[in-house]
């Protein structure tokens, strides 16, 4: 076949997938060339990790279709897409620690069987590992639990470039670099280039912009479930990629009332690396950057700095509200008003016994407050909306008498109208002196904030306040590699 | 370096250190067991323990534990005493027909995403009643060859220590060197990344009860070998002293991180346990507490020893 009749390894065509009420991807189309390098980014929730997942086979957009060489695939799976040699690498870990090293490349290549094939496994990922990392002193044999963190990575990376029988013509690198030194991440961008050169395929994410702009020959930003720019990377540099990735002026969903805080009292200090953390009375603090940079972290670490292990504190300073309702939120066999009363029954009870009364007086007046849209308090907590049942949380931090509220992105998956109401409640309550500490992924809701800390990998990397909390200066902090 | 060895070597240093010691002390103690029909005598009741601590370990590396396991060894020993003997292809078929419903009990509890326990609980309480229905009072008699099998006098060493060699042996080449094995272990680490490579977990997990039923059903012949007859409630505690075996083998409950050859040690290591609290004249109605003694001994070893690894490897 002629070389400029070159088909695209992949082609993913008006994709549309929804998780409920969220559009993920909302009619993304991109083609992928052989021996092109693709740059993709874009904020929390853009989609890219969909979109990714789309590609691999791991999910079946409910519209649009997925095409590869010229050839429409219908029934596109995930080993479909292997067989197409589509590799992955993911950003958390998908290697089983309890394996070694050879045995989890047996895992991840089908084709390795038979007698022997120990050693066969062993070459296969030697020689990767060799080709993108040389001189990398990692055994084939250890396990993968006993790795380091940046070894673990390597060994994934060098995974999905391995070549067991199906050469992988498609590798999607998703934050690749986030825990390898310069040295090594220079290593591997050189071996993408090498790759990509003889005629491979690469999706490269990162939030280390001069790493895209330097490795990718086409930039993909994605917003909001669709891709706003497409463009050769040559025509960008770190500005307008930053600017690409933040909203046409979207400022008018709320004005700021601007509050003058900085004398009040200081309620909470952390030190850590990087800029220090101090929350002061009746602010509504935010914490941005990407996802996954540590935010939980700082308030699981706020948390357990003034909570005590043994035995619950008399008047204790935090309270936390969960943004996993599921996993670390609600009881899920219990009635609405136990899941509301649980963190306050040390306030409600008298020598160790439930006052029953005014537990469900105080559950009635919260639920006129927040207007919990149930017959019965006493249904369970699963006959309510997701959104319903993250108001009944809410009420249970604000019912506490704790002065500092920790909230772990609590509004996702969470319908607009609750949302706004939940904000509402949030700004009378800092009104009145409490304090709010609100990591959160979404943009709208960290400019509600009066203070806004950024995150990147793990520190604190810059501090917004009043005026300068806006999705640009945010966007420019959450992602590094400005050139300098 | 630490010391030249993985962490999967490491496992094994506590469990042969503590069979190593209380092998000594049963010698220090009586020293008329340091003979081949002594050793013998003290370790042929760990080869069916042997096998069923291996049946648990392959349900352990799934992240599953199997509580029928103790019931299901006492059917199969009724079914070895009665069926096998008498009619030896209808025998055949019931075994191989438990060791299907085994299969089939892993798929319903990953399809269903039921608890393990739960489930495995229930099915305890099914094979202890047909069992019961096929021996209602103990009873029954071994196949001649299984009881051969099990009396026979290798030269050298006695059956015990080589049939225990060869289950650890024949474990180990299923569980840690065929690919098979690596795919068990590897649900048992990272079920999401085996998946996602493309394997169907359900065949997997199938996989795992299946070979735990195969080594279930001969832990119940091996028993029944040894025993010349059985009863329904012959093997109940083999559930508690299976999973006791594993993870005194250096097993651990979740994370698909087992050792075959560690839970044999393991088997063997609990029946020493028996055997030397015995020596000490300690009272029977005091053996079990003692013997919970020395599990928690060892145990607490291994979490030292862990945590002396950690600090090494993370300074």
């Amino acid at each position: 076949m002629a070389k400029d009749m070159k088909k695209a390894v992949i082609e993913v065509d008006g994709a549309r997938v929804s998780f409920g009420a969220v559009k993920a991807l909302d009619g993304v189309t991109l083609s992928v060339m052989p021996g092109e390098c693709i740059g993709l980014v874009g904020h929390n929730g853009a989609g890219k990790s969909t979109l990714v997942n789309v590609i691999n086979g791991g999910l079946t957009p409910q519209q649009g279709t997925v095409a590869s060489d010229g050839e429409r695939l219908d029934r596109y799976n995930i080993t479909i897409a292997r067989g197409r040699g589509m590799r992955c690498v993911f950003q958390e870990l998908s290697l089983c620690p309890n394996l070694s090293i050879v045995e989890n490349t047996r895992i991840m290549h089908h084709e390795l069987g038979g007698f022997g094939w120990r050693a066969k496994a062993a070459k296969v990922i030697e020689t990767s590992l060799d080709a993108v990392f040389p001189g990398h002193n990692i055994d084939s044999g250890q396990p993968v639990g006993d790795l380091s963190i940046a070894e673990r990575q390597m060994v994934e990376i060098a995974m999905a470039f391995s070549d067991a029988g199906i050469a992988p013509r498609l590798v999607i690198l998703d934050e690749p670099t986030s825990s390898l030194d310069a040295s090594l991440a220079r290593q591997m961008l050189d071996h993408v280039r090498r790759f990509v050169a003889s005629g491979g395929s690469v999706i490269f994410i990162s939030h280390i912009l001069h790493e895209i702009l330097e490795t990718s020959d086409r930039i993909v930003v994605m917003k909001d479930g669709r891709v706003v720019a497409e463009r050769p990377a040559t025509e960008f540099d770190h500005q307008r990629l930053v600017e690409a990735m933040g909203s046409v002026a979207k400022e008018e969903a709320f004005q700021r009332s601007a509050r003058e805080l900085a004398a009040a009292p200081v309620v909470l200090r952390h030190q850590a690396d990087g800029i220090p953390f101090t929350a002061r009375q009746g602010e509504i603090i935010g914490l941005a950057g990407l996802a996954g940079h540590g935010q939980t972290e700082l308030l699981l670490a706020l948390h357990a700095v003034q909570s005590n292990a043994w035995w619950p504190r008399r008047d204790p300073l935090v309270t936390f509200v969960a943004g996993d309702r599921r996993l670390n939120g609600i009881f899920e066999l219990w009635s609405i008003l136990r899941n509301f009363s649980i963190a306050s029954l040390a306030d409600l009870s008298q020598g160790g016994v439930v006052r029953t009364a005014e537990e469900a007086e105080r559950g009635a007046d919260w639920k006129r407050r927040i207007e919990i849209r149930t017959q019965d308090v006493d249904n369970g907590i699963l006959s309510l909306s997701g959104g319903n049942q993250q108001k009944v949380l809410f009420a249970r931090a604000l019912a506490t008498r704790a002065p500092v509220i920790l909230m772990d992105d609590p509004m996702r998956g969470v319908d607009v109208g609750t949302k706004q109401e939940v904000y509402e409640i949030i700004r009378q309550e800092a009104a009145k002196g409490r304090t709010f500490i609100w990591y959160s992924t979404e943009m709208d809701e960290v400019r509600l904030c009066d203070r806004v800390y950024v995150f990147r990998e793990r520190v604190i990397t810059a501090e917004l306040v009043g005026d300068e909390v806006n999705e640009i200066n945010i966007i420019a902090a959450s992602f590094g590699g400005v050139a300098a | 370096m630490k010391l030249g060895l993985t962490s999967d070597a490491m496992r094994l240093v506590i469990p042969a250190l503590s069979m190593t010691v209380l092998l000594a002390a049963v010698f220090w103690l009586q020293p008329r067991a340091m003979s081949y029909f002594g050793l013998n005598l003290l370790l042929n009741l760990a080869v069916p323990i042997a096998l069923a601590t291996i049946a648990q370990m392959l349900v352990m590396a799934v992240n599953d534990l199997d509580l029928s396991i103790g019931a299901f060894v006492s059917f199969v020993a009724c079914v070895t005493a009665t069926f096998l003997r008498d009619a030896p292809l209808v025998g055949t078929l019931i075994l191989a027909g438990a060791v299907g419903i085994y299969a089939l009990i892993g798929v319903v509890i990953y399809l269903r995403n039921l608890p393990s326990i739960v489930v495995t609980l229930g099915m305890s309480f099914v094979w202890a009643g047909l069992a019961v229905l096929m021996l209602p009072a103990p009873g029954g008699q071994a196949p001649d060859w299984v009881r051969w099998l099990m009396t026979v006098k290798p030269p050298l060493m006695p059956m015990a220590i080589v049939a225990s060699i060869v289950i650890a042996i024949v474990a180990h080449l299923i569980v840690m060197r065929s690919s098979l094995g690596v795919l068990i272990r590897g649900v048992g680490g990272n079920q999401r990344s085996v998946e996602r490579a493309g394997w169907s977990i359900i065949a997997a997990r199938a996989a795992a009860y299946g070979l735990a039923g195969v080594f279930a059903v001969a832990a119940g012949i091996a028993l029944v070998g040894l025993t010349t007859s059985a009863d329904a409630n012959i093997a109940l505690r083999y559930t508690l002293l299976s999973i006791a075996g594993v993870i005194l083998g250096g097993g651990e409950f979740t994370g698909g991180r087992v050792s075959p050859i560690g839970a044999v040690i393991g088997a063997l290591t609990l029946t020493l346990a028996g055997s030397f609290l015995s020596f000490l004249r300690i009272s029977p109605d005091w053996q079990i507490g003692a013997q919970g003694a020395i599990l928690i001994i060892v145990l607490a070893l291994r979490l030292v020893f862990n945590r002396v690894e950690k600090r090494r490897a993370q300074p």
